[in-house]
């Protein structure tokens, strides 16, 4: 990469590469063993998840594969049965097969997890940007408010909203983005804010910009990278407090098998199979363990400053 | 869950705030006192939203599961609590109410106070939490310093990837492995001779019993990793700075430098991370309470939202804002003495 000065050294012309931050970053990634690892066991998660709620294929489609069985159908002859080829997972109290269950979980926690970022992104960037670029008394009232819902214990504001709007995946959905952008707003503030002081972004002002511009421009690449990091990271939170809520009784309900909801029948009967909680809790484990990695890998990779 | 360092009532706002004292000790006074009376619209707020949410969410207190009460019943006890007048002069009264420290009635406990059923779990609560809280800061600490002492030994390799896995692993997850392994495992080994127990009601403050055993390690394995993790970082940073290669160099002995120099300086973070970790140890009791069956705060808040119980939840709610935030408070202030460069803003 960098030449140092006054030495000959040979140019290689084949590679006159210029890799872009995108580029740049996915080698970096790709470097770090456990984020791959983690990548490819979400993937191999959407892959289940998806195949669990394949629209056209009642029972999913990995019934129809005969691969696991119906997340739904009851069979009240075959309950806590032990794992077995016909259910690789066993079956539970009410005899329906686990292993569809806990993929068909997948479906549950892998969009509440990350589609609820999306909604942080919204909530959590709109009040950043607007707190760090107008400053003054706007950003003062944002800010205090930012403080306020600080103030709340996370899971104890996500129980008080999901109670208030019933217990669905929507409200849940809701909850959670209306709870967890607080992070997000103080992280793009503070970008925002230090940004507002490059030169760069001066030269623009000078030249005339407009500030929609000068936002989609200069503010939004280069305050991503964090705020990609932050997202991925609030992933694992929305899956744990999804399960959490669920594990409670407040959350998703049955016969709707949230991994949450499936710790929770498989807790109360953990004295006569203990098989049938365990399934449900290693993957929500797995699943936060995975993004995490992630998260990390993202990290290390957006961030060329930090050494690790 | 803090709420910032900084000056949230700004000068001139409040005109006799704006006196300026001169000192370290007075600055500081009048630090607490901004900062104490700037809870005051947070708890104001923390009621609003509580209540109109509560009163948002649907069914009522007086629902049943099978028979419903009759609608005169109902009537009877919506007058009785005051629940019959119309929704703003219920909030007005309860904050007038809490203004005085009245909290109401529990509207599941027939005349049972709010404060009187806070008081009798809060023993519970307080024997978990603090049990964890004196465990986790050094066990966190102490891992994370000597993962950073031996950085990439084997020591280091065991610690950072216990800390990694248990940083992202549920507690609820933890707690039912214990439980399966601790309780029914060695029960079913030892042919019921010797096993955790899963239930069973604490003593109240007494750290040191077996039924404390799994509901520690539940509501701890997280925050000691992430302890652990910060405390690592930092350490390593610290190692790396130039006054620690100086202080090698003057030939200084090994146990002096950690402890005088890089101990002091790396353990700054991990303070600011004990306010997090306060308000992750009452989240974490909603859960840990509910599965162990331990009778404290956090569960008698699930049922209560669950029993639509109006005046526990915001009494909760309260309470537990009010600890969070003086917590963060006393993390804030101690902050100062430890890193002469931060300087209380005004």
């Amino acid at each position: 990469m960098a030449t140092a000065i006054g030495i000959a050294q040979p140019v290689d012309w084949d590679v006159p590469e210029q890799t872009g931050l995108w580029k740049d970053a996915w080698i970096r990634f790709r470097r770090n063993r456990l984020a791959v690892a983690g990548l490819v066991v979400v993937i191999i998660l959407v892959v289940m998840a998806f195949g669990a709620r394949l629209p056209g294929t009642p029972g999913g489609l990995w019934k129809i594969l005969h691969l696991a069985g119906d997340p739904f159908t009851q069979d009240v002859t075959n309950t806590y049965a032990l794992p077995s080829l016909q259910h690789p997972m066993g079956t539970d109290i009410l005899g329906r097969d686990l292993m569809a269950r806990v993929f068909y979980g997948a479906s549950i926690s892998l969009t509440i997890g990350i589609v609820v970022q999306f909604l942080i992104l919204f909530i959590g960037g709109s009040i950043g940007m607007a707190a760090g670029y107008f400053g003054g008394w706007i950003d003062n009232l944002l800010m205090r408010f930012t403080d306020i819902m600080f103030a709340f214990p996370d899971l104890l504001l996500v129980l008080v909203f999901v109670a208030a709007f019933g217990p669905s995946f929507w409200s849940i959905f809701i909850a959670l983005g209306l709870v967890y952008w607080t992070n997000l707003a103080r992280l793009v503030r503070g970008q925002v804010l230090s940004i507002k002081e490059k030169e760069y972004v001066e030269a623009a002002i000078m030249t005339g910009t407009s500030p929609l511009k000068l936002i989609w421009k200069h503010l939004v690449p280069n305050s991503l990278g964090p705020v990609i990091v932050t997202l991925t990271f609030g992933i694992p939170a929305a899956i744990f407090t999804e399960a959490a809520l669920s594990f409670l009784g407040i959350g998703i309900r049955p016969p709707e098998p949230s991994w949450g909801v499936m710790i929770e029948d498989g807790y109360a009967g953990i004295f006569a199979d203990p098989l049938q909680v365990i399934f449900p809790a290693i993957a929500v484990a797995f699943t936060m363990l995975s993004f995490t990695f992630i998260g990390d890998g993202l990290r290390d990779a957006l961030d060329p400053r930090m050494k690790r | 869950m803090a709420v910032t360092a900084g000056a949230p009532l700004r000068r001139g706002v409040l005109p006799f705030i704006a006196w300026r004292p001169k000192g370290r000790t007075a600055t500081l006074a009048v630090y607490i006192v901004r900062r104490l009376l700037w809870m005051i619209p947070v708890l104001f707020f923390v009621i609003v939203i509580t209540f109109f949410l509560m009163h948002q969410a649907p069914g009522g207190p007086w629902d049943r599961e099978g028979r419903q009460l009759s609608p005169a019943v109902v009537n009877n006890l919506n007058i009785k609590y005051g629940l019959d007048k119309p929704e703003w002069q219920q909030f007005l009264l309860y904050v007038w109410g809490a203004a005085h420290f009245d909290f109401g009635d529990s509207l599941q406990s027939p005349g049972q106070h709010v404060s009187t059923l806070l008081l009798e779990s809060w023993p519970y609560t307080f024997t978990l939490g603090a049990a964890t809280f004196l465990l986790l800061v050094p066990i966190g600490v102490g891992l994370g310093v000597i993962a950073a002492l031996r950085q990439n030994s084997w020591a280091d390799y065991t610690a950072l990837g216990m800390a990694t896995v248990f940083a992202s692993t549920p507690n609820f997850v933890v707690g039912i492995l214990l439980i399966i392994v601790f309780a029914i495992g060695l029960n079913k080994l030892t042919g019921g001779n010797f096993y955790l127990p899963t239930g069973g009601l604490p003593e109240p403050y007494n750290p040191f019993q077996v039924q404390l055993l799994m509901p520690v390690f539940t509501l701890g394995a997280l925050p000691t990793a992430y302890i652990a993790r910060l405390t690592r970082a930092s350490t390593l940073e610290t190692l790396r700075q130039d006054f620690v290669r100086t202080a090698w160099a003057k030939g200084l002995k090994g146990r002096l430098v950690v402890t005088r120099h890089v101990l002091k300086n790396s353990l700054i973070p991990v303070v600011t991370a004990l306010g997090p970790t306060f308000a992750f140890l009452i989240t974490g009791s909603f859960i840990v309470e509910t599965l162990f069956s331990i009778p404290g705060i956090g569960r008698s808040f699930v049922t209560s939202i669950e029993s639509r119980d109006y005046t526990m939840i915001l009494g909760t709610t309260l309470l537990f804002a009010v600890l969070i935030a003086l917590v963060n408070l006393v993390v804030d202030v101690l902050y100062v003495f430890i890193d002469p460069r931060v300087r209380l803003s005004d």
